[in-house]
């Protein structure tokens, strides 16, 4: 076990006993559902039907399901190019999401975002922004409307290890602080920027979590992998956003199953470290969990069954879709509607 | 009717668009309780508070980026960065944000935000509080952008600006700041893409933007005195949208082009003018089109440097007789 990747503490209790079956089945059928279409994406991936890159969550579900299984409706979630989950997550059909993967006409933005950019301003998923840090201070910004405007709604900025050490993260995480702003930063902390370990470039051991102290913020790191501890802590952040008593940083550790973009094979990674950490699979921590309260295999199965029919239904429509209509090229470029930067 | 500094115009202009719609919010630094740093905010704050005029730290990119969360999500912020150098601090909210977000989101997302920022050089301050940076805007799609010459324009084209669904980038000249002009009472809108023939005359059309437009207009004063020669003079105001039509039916008239461009030549706004008039209007030149402009060159801080390094009224004055009598 390279020193890069420790497990998570265990000082966190993992168990929500007072969450009630309903909130722990839909914790469970996110987590599965991301899960299993970021594994379809891989595999449409391999026969050539998604192009372009793709940067899977698979390993990472239990952060993306714990924080948008505790959202309310409204609130906002920020993403990073590594988006599908975050997504998928809020309710956005699948179909759409996998056929912006295929670049086709049903795609979430018809084919003119890319994996790297799902956004559903309908489910309040306000963008995935591929340039490291920059959704930080625009999640400030949609919170600063949430204060001034005196609405209840939060903002949630995903992010990755590597982010910590861009400028935006730090402008961003002042700023938030000293406006007192409704916003939660969330860091993936899966231990690789890209290919290069996050401690091999960073001063602290806790890229996000040791940086909190210098904005006057808690430190907090939590095991990622578990999804009612990352549903706890989210609802305790969502809670504090929401009285207005200002931001989070919330780190997760966790772990990505793949390599950083499908050109990644990952081989970076010690023997035996993949392995370690699929041990704490987070899908299959929870399945644990619903069997250690009491639900049936078979409802588990039947949960899964539904899912697996919904992937395989999704990605015939995507199959079947066509792609983009060519007139939409120089299309939403202006508020107009067109692209016409002269008379 | 009264007489305004183009810095009294910013503050007016800004106020008169909070007053109409309270989503107008304003951000920036040192611009509430100290006034801005060029005092073209001052009694802003006073006027309407510190929940829409807030002070930012020193984080250009912070202050971008909440601009543009904040427009996406109902409200019209203005942004001030305070230097236009400064852009390049916080250049991927310009250059990757606010103008792509609409496009690929296939217009999910709506960015109606305008940055406003000091622009150009006769500060004394050198190569990096100095530099005309509207050319680096302009080649964005999604944005649009502005430069005003006078405090009437300032006004009516900032709420022509925050009145527009697109992000506009706002180019205020800080040699211009203490300069006046006339300005009617009342609510002032402009529109956005429209050119301005601020002199009249047949001989040739010389355009400009910003401070280079009351040098263009001395230097066509200067030409017709002392040798009868008759310029246009467009101010240019917008360079997206570019009013095009305004242009070449100036050249139409004149048969003749120069540009007056404060930014370095490489890729000056003046260049992609000229290529639409070579495309479009080439049979009306009887002369090639002459840009003139900055040396493509830093600006140094020694006066006797930086007003050389401009276009001045001397220069463009022989540039354009000189070419004229070829």
């Amino acid at each position: 076990m390279a020193k890069t990747a420790t497990h998570a503490p265990a000082e966190h209790p993992g168990i929500n006993d007072d969450i009630g079956e309903e909130l722990r089945l839909r914790l469970y059928r996110t987590q599965f559902k991301l899960r299993e279409a970021e594994q379809r994406a891989f595999d449409l991936f391999l026969q050539n039907l998604v192009k372009g890159t793709s940067h899977l969550s698979l390993g990472q579900e239990a952060v993306a399901a714990g924080f948008a299984v505790a959202m309310q409706p409204g609130d906002l979630s920020f993403c990073t190019y590594r988006g599908h989950a975050h997504t998928l997550a809020r309710g956005v059909p699948i179909e759409q999401v996998l056929g912006e993967l295929m670049q086709r006409d049903n795609g979430l933005m018809r084919g003119k975002g890319g994996s790297m950019h799902l956004t559903s301003v309908e489910r309040g998923v306000m963008g995935s922004y591929a340039i490291v840090g920059a959704h930080l201070p625009i999640a400030c910004g949609a919170a600063w409307r949430a204060q001034y405007k005196g609405q209840k709604d939060v903002s949630v900025c995903f992010f990755g290890d590597g982010t910590t050490n861009i400028g935006a993260f730090h402008e961003a995480l002042n700023f938030a602080a000293v406006w007192k702003l409704p916003v939660i930063f969330v860091c993936e902390n899966n231990f690789y920027m890209e290919y290069t370990p996050i401690s091999e470039v960073t001063a602290v051991a806790h890229p996000a979590a040791d940086r909190a102290a210098a904005y006057g913020l808690e430190r907090i790191v939590i095991d990622g992998n578990d999804a009612d501890v990352v549903y706890r802590t989210a609802s305790s952040a969502y809670q504090k956003a929401r009285a207005g008593l200002g931001p989070s940083l919330i780190e997760c550790l966790t772990y990505r199953h793949s390599g950083h973009s499908r050109a990644d094979p990952a081989k970076y990674r010690p023997d035996g470290e993949l392995e370690k950490w699929k041990e704490r699979d987070p899908i299959k921590i929870y399945r644990e969990r619903l069997r250690q309260f009491g639900i049936g295999e078979d409802a588990i199965r039947a949960i899964e069954t539904d899912v697996k029919r919904r992937v395989d239904a999704a990605t015939e429509t995507c199959k079947a879709a066509p792609p983009p209509a060519l007139d939409i090229l120089t299309t939403d470029v202006y508020a107009d509607g067109g692209f016409a930067w002269r008379n | 009717m009264a007489e305004l500094t183009y810095r009294d115009a910013v503050a007016r202009g800004i106020a008169q668009e909070m007053a109409r719609d309270p989503d107008v919010v304003f951000l920036g630094e040192d611009v509430a309780k100290a006034g801005g740093v060029f005092k073209a905010t001052v009694g802003l704050l006073e006027q309407f508070g510190p929940l829409r005029v807030r002070d930012t730290p020193i984080s250009e990119q912070a202050i971008l980026g909440a601009a543009m969360g904040a427009a996406m999500t109902g409200l019209k912020p203005i942004a001030e960065i305070m230097f236009s150098d400064f852009f390049a601090v916080c250049f991927d909210y310009i250059a990757n944000e606010f103008g792509k977000s609409r496009y690929m989101t296939n217009g999910q997302v709506k960015c109606p935000l305008v940055v406003r920022t000091g622009n150009g050089a006769g500060s004394r301050f050198g190569a990096q509080h100095s530099q005309s940076v509207e050319n680096w805007c302009m080649m964005i799609p999604g944005l649009k952008v502005v430069a005003p010459s006078t405090p009437r324009d300032v006004i009516g084209l900032l709420a022509a600006a925050v009145r527009d669904p697109d992000p506009v980038i706002f180019f205020e000249h800080k040699s211009l700041y203490p300069t006046k002009g006339e300005v009617p009472d009342g609510e002032i809108v402009d529109t956005l893409g429209t050119a301005k023939i601020v002199r009249g005359g047949g001989d040739a059309t010389i355009l400009a933007l910003a401070l280079m437009v009351p040098r263009a207009v001395q230097a066509a004063d200067k030409l017709k005195a002392e040798h009868g020669i008759d310029c246009e003079v467009v101010d240019v105001r917008s360079l997206v949208p570019l009013d095009t039509q305004t242009i070449l039916g100036s050249v139409a008239r004149t048969h003749r082009l120069f540009t007056v461009e404060e930014n370095p030549r490489l890729c000056g706004w003046g260049a992609e003018i000229v290529s639409i008039v070579a495309d479009e209007a080439f049979y009306d030149l009887d002369g090639p089109p002459v840009r003139i402009t900055t040396p493509h060159i830093p600006l140094p801080a020694a006066d006797i440097l930086e007003d050389l390094a401009l276009p001045s009224v001397e220069r463009i004055a022989e540039r354009v007789r000189r070419s004229l009598a070829s």
